[in-house]
């Protein structure tokens, strides 16, 4: 481990990937993101990779599943609008049981929308990010060392799965700077994997990486060999983080941004003596099912916070399986909500003023 | 101390080193000494955490701020009104907050005839625990390509080696052989040190010609 530095959410985006071992990078600027791809485009000279803006997020994820398809490790970042025309090469990578990581800085939307933070790409990340039976693992970030933590996860756990990963940050947490701690430096992982379409050199049957099937029964069943995967990852890897849960009443739920938030507001309504504390998912797909649904026999509500007109809400009741209210405040368009703000809901639903 | 010594003072740097911060501090001091102030966002590059975004602070306290045309609107269009140049032709004090490295430092340059003719002192902001200029070669690499995309000579040298919220009396006193080490590489001064107000307290008899700060630059949730 090395030394302190401070760094801007989306360069430690960039440089904890590069420490991860990821020397390809695919990408087309968009704010608040485009830090990720300036710093990537001077460092990947350097270090022999391979750094190159394509002529839109089309084609930049093409290259992303091209790229993964011969068994190296690579990584395109993005922010919402960028997602959305990204949307069919994510149905092929996934389709194609291609590993990636896909950065979503996400900003206000919906249409061109803002440059301001938002969190209102929740349903385009879990559920429905393009078409086709499919699901991508999405880490939800809320300091830049989580990040720089949380890249590594990500591009291992879309190698053991063989699926993309999705990294999904906010214009605040990448663009605010905090100090951090980057990782020991892996070697670049360009081994080929077993799959991979990398040159058989006359020693194996030739791998072919493709996401077509015309006999609906041989999809079908392909498909069905995925979801017993997404299943054993259901099981395996939901990850929450709990900040004085134990003996809370009222469980808020945040992730990202508006968890710092919203910690901050947890703070103040302890010093008023209200016995609020918050699951913050790490993972939003698996959605931490288990981390809520334990606190459903303690809690007397839930609420969560968002900036978003309120999409993690439905899988907090889900989660909860309706056994305790789940309340809702959001603020959207690129507004954050203020510590203040979310401390007044906490009060509400504890009962008024103290 | 009162860190200035011209009418007019450019604040340059690598991205993030606190150059906002800096000049929303050097801009309030003014303000509260009497002086007739200006800071000019000259930041054409970063949407996020910029002069302009203060406004409200530094309009309460009587800093005049003139800021892109269209800051705070979405609007990713890069242009200056023209009451910047006459802000640094004539007038009060000025201090003008630049962009980041050699790209923010572009727009700076349309007004290098303006600033030659105004004597200013331009400062370079270094801060040692910044990720890319934690070397003082790199520091001094990045504020030669300054030079060159701005059209202008650095003056001087402001140690703001912080580390956020994790800064103490020891992150500035490390910080004094780097900034020492980029003064003497570029033969320019170290004109002054910052410290957040709370730590500087602890570093009066320690570093000379400490400048204490507020942390005016923050999350929404800090």
């Amino acid at each position: 481990m090395g030394e302190k530095v401070l760094m801007k959410g989306n360069e430690a985006i960039a440089e904890a990937a590069i420490a991860a071992g990821c020397r390809h990078f695919f990408g087309y600027p968009i704010t608040p993101q485009t830090e990720v791809a300036a710093y990537m485009s001077k460092r990947m000279p350097k270090i022999d990779g391979v750094y190159l803006q394509a002529e839109s997020e089309v084609a930049s994820i093409n290259m992303v599943l091209g790229a993964g398809a011969a068994g190296v490790r690579v990584m395109t970042s993005t922010s919402s609008p960028g997602v959305s025309l990204m949307a069919e090469g994510i149905s092929y990578i996934a389709g194609s049981d291609v590993p990636c990581l896909i950065v979503n800085v996400q900003r206000g939307g919906p249409g061109l929308g803002g440059i301001q933070p938002s969190q209102a790409d929740y349903f385009q990340a879990t559920k429905s990010t393009a078409h086709g039976d499919f699901h991508m693992l999405v880490f939800a970030p809320s300091t830049v060392q989580e990040t720089v933590d949380m890249i590594s996860t990500a591009f291992d756990l879309g190698d053991k799965y063989r699926m993309p990963a999705m990294v999904l940050s906010d214009g605040m947490l990448g663009q605010m700077m905090e100090p951090v701690v980057l990782p020991d430096a892996r070697d670049p992982d360009n081994d080929s994997k077993e799959w991979a379409a990398c040159g058989h050199g006359n020693k194996r049957e030739h791998n072919v990486v493709n996401s077509l099937y015309i006999d609906p029964r041989e999809l079908e069943t392909l498909v069905r060999k995925r979801y017993e995967r997404y299943a054993e990852i259901e099981e395996n890897e939901q990850r929450a983080e709990e900040y004085l849960t134990d003996d809370a009443d009222i469980i808020v739920v945040a992730y990202g941004s508006s968890s710092r938030v919203s910690r901050s507001a947890i703070d103040m309504a302890r010093k008023q003596g209200i016995k609020v504390g918050m699951v913050r998912p790490i993972t939003l797909w698996p959605f931490p099912k288990k981390a809520l649904l334990k606190h459903a026999d303690h809690a007397k509500a839930f609420l969560s916070v968002e900036m978003s007109m309120g999409q993690m809400v439905e899988d907090i009741k889900l989660a909860v399986e309706c056994k305790v209210p789940v309340e809702f405040y959001g603020r959207t368009g690129g507004v954050i909500p203020t510590p203040n703000e979310v401390l007044e809901q906490i009060i509400r639903i504890n009962g008024g003023d103290q | 101390m009162f860190p200035l010594e011209k009418r007019v003072t450019v604040v340059c740097g690598h991205y993030g080193t606190g150059k906002t911060n800096l000049s929303i501090n050097l801009a309030l001091d003014c303000a509260r000494r009497g002086e007739e102030v200006t800071l000019v966002d000259m930041d054409v590059v970063n949407p996020y955490f910029r002069s302009a975004d203060y406004s409200d602070l530094l309009e309460s306290e009587g800093v005049r701020v003139i800021g892109p045309n269209f800051a705070n609107t979405n609007l990713d269009t890069p242009s200056l009104p023209g009451s910047a140049r006459v802000a640094i032709e004539e007038g009060g004090r000025v201090i003008v907050d630049v962009g980041g490295d050699d790209a923010g430092a572009t727009a700076l340059g349309m007004y290098a005839g303006t600033l030659e003719g105004s004597d200013p002192d331009v400062l370079y902001v270094v801060n040692m625990y910044r990720s890319l200029t934690t070397r003082p070669e790199e520091a001094v690499g990045i504020l030669r390509e300054i030079e060159a995309a701005a059209r202008i000579r650095v003056t001087g040298l402001v140690n703001n080696s912080h580390l956020k919220q994790d800064t103490v009396a020891d992150t500035v006193l490390g910080s004094m052989g780097f900034a020492d080490e980029v003064s003497r590489a570029t033969g320019l001064p170290l004109r002054f040190t910052t410290a957040p107000r709370q730590v500087a307290v602890d570093l009066l008899n320690k570093v000379p010609n400490i400048y204490p700060v507020d942390v005016c630059v923050r999350a929404p949730w800090e």
